[in-house]
């Protein structure tokens, strides 16, 4: 009985200083990339990452006022930038991890062409796109519409969802009849799962830098320090390229 | 404030007073058969009447973007009869806080429907009224604490309304953006300024609601 509970508690204890956990904020468009990442992660190094998912400028809010997240993985460049300047980010772990593609993507398998033409045809009554002020994914969108000079005659069709996933969802189930979200959460064996779709040319829009940070309280961290790297290995690469990310060049 | 704000609190009052007016028509005939049928359907129309009380809004919110949209079956009804899709829209927003405020106006009018009792229909009855005549010139007016609670709590509560409206209202300026959602933007976009604003222009709004409702109700003000 107390060998046993010796090796119990042996074995407690190993797993507390070998295995981590460490807490990650996930930018939603990176939902599907980092579900299949984060069960490889476990199985290679150990260690655990605990997933939560959502806009990146609620995150950046919450990192700030305290939350207990230790690395995140943004949708943008700029909000990582800010934390590492404010002192919430641990200086020098910034990097990009993918850069992403946008698509105009409908439920409908036949509304949207090859060009995106059906931006200048109109025909629609709602174009949903995530708030432009929030969410990098419905920026680059405002931006590409810009470019291409329909910006303003669509607005009135706008609806915004609160971070990309939300947009999906409005656009999923069909209320609104397209939008703009992001290449990953429709991506399926390398082309447009369901629907229709344009893949939004990454000239019309700045790149959609997405990088990941250390954040404060994952600072010293072995979970986090190794996921940072983990991300950088080939096999995360693999996965994120799968699901119509671009990488930077090294 | 700005523009866009003042457009919010603006679009808010509106959607509270048509929503407040809508509960009142259909709230009362719902409250006064509650409170008078001995039907074995009582207990089933009183619980779903009460279950937006429990469910989160992202339940409803869900279930009517779905049945609301172009495949679900109201969607369907309001293509078929010419008014187009609802979700996005101002009478969607009405419709989905009819559905979210309704056991606030039904219940406290339907306790006070309950309060009255039989006797004072009787004697209306005795005196050659009809029961239509009875209703107004007899139940309706007793019952009018009970009325004036669930206009000020389906109006609240209508104004305090964020989940429903951020699943199927799209955000629109003008159109759907109402305070509490314009409040979430605030917050998300880190302008803490403007969210002050209207968030403490919202405590200080149902501080004083609330504070009516306690003072002023004249049952209450009987009781004491």
């Amino acid at each position: 009985m107390k060998k046993a509970l010796i090796c119990l508690l042996t074995a407690t204890v190993a797993t507390l200083t070998h295995a981590d956990e460490v807490q990650v904020a996930v930018a939603a468009n990176f939902t599907g990339p980092m579900q299949v990442i984060a069960p490889l992660f476990e199985r290679d190094t150990g260690h655990k990452a605990v997933l939560s998912y959502g806009a990146t400028g609620k995150f950046y809010a919450q990192v700030v006022n305290g939350a207990p997240f230790e690395v995140l993985l943004a949708a943008d460049d700029e909000t990582p930038a800010r934390l590492v300047r404010e002192g919430h980010g641990v200086a020098g772990s910034a990097f990009t991890y993918a850069i992403g593609t946008l698509v105009l993507w409908s439920a409908n398998p036949d509304l949207v062409d090859a060009r995106g033409e059906i931006l200048k045809k109109g025909g629609f009554r709602h174009l949903a796109i995530a708030n432009p002020k929030t969410a990098p994914y419905g920026a680059a969108a405002l931006q590409a519409m810009g470019k291409l000079g329909v910006a303003e005659s669509l607005k009135p069709l706008f609806v915004q969802g609160e971070n990309i996933s939300q947009t999906q969802q409005f656009v999923a189930t069909g209320a609104a009849e397209l939008g703009f979200i992001a290449y990953s959460q429709v991506i399926k064996n390398g082309r447009i799962g369901t629907g229709s779709g344009w893949i939004v040319p990454g000239q019309l829009h700045e790149p959609i830098r997405q990088d990941a940070v250390i954040l404060a309280k994952g600072r010293d961290k072995v979970a986090a320090l190794a996921l940072m790297a983990y991300l950088k290995g080939d096999k995360a690469k693999g996965v994120i390229r799968s699901f119509g990310y671009e990488l930077p060049q090294p | 404030m700005e523009a866009p704000d003042l457009a919010a609190v603006w679009l808010t009052l509106k959607l509270a007073t048509v929503v407040t007016v809508l509960l009142l028509l259909v709230g009362t005939p719902i409250a006064w058969w509650l409170a008078r049928t001995r039907s074995r359907l009582k207990g089933v129309v009183g619980a779903v009447v009460a279950l937006p009380l429990v469910l989160p809004p992202t339940v409803l919110g869900f279930y009517l973007l779905v049945t609301m949209g172009p495949n679900g079956p109201i969607g369907q009804l309001t293509q078929a009869i010419g008014l187009g899709l609802l979700p996005f829209t101002f009478p969607g927003l009405v419709i989905a806080s009819t559905f979210y405020s309704l056991p606030f106006v039904v219940q406290p009018i339907q306790n006070a429907f309950e309060a009255i009792g039989e006797r004072p229909l009787e004697v209306a009855a005795t005196l050659r009224a009809s029961p239509w005549d009875a209703f107004w010139s007899v139940a309706v007016p007793l019952a009018r604490p009970g009325f004036l609670s669930g206009a000020i709590l389906g109006f609240a509560h209508t104004v305090g309304e964020f989940g429903i409206v951020l699943m199927i209202g799209g955000n629109i300026p003008g159109r759907t953006r109402v305070v509490s959602v314009q409040i979430y933007d605030h917050v998300e976009a880190l302008e803490y300024t403007q969210a002050h604003w209207l968030a403490g222009g919202m405590v200080l709004f149902s501080f004083v609601v609330l504070l009516a409702l306690y003072t002023f109700n004249p049952a209450r003000r009987k009781a004491a």
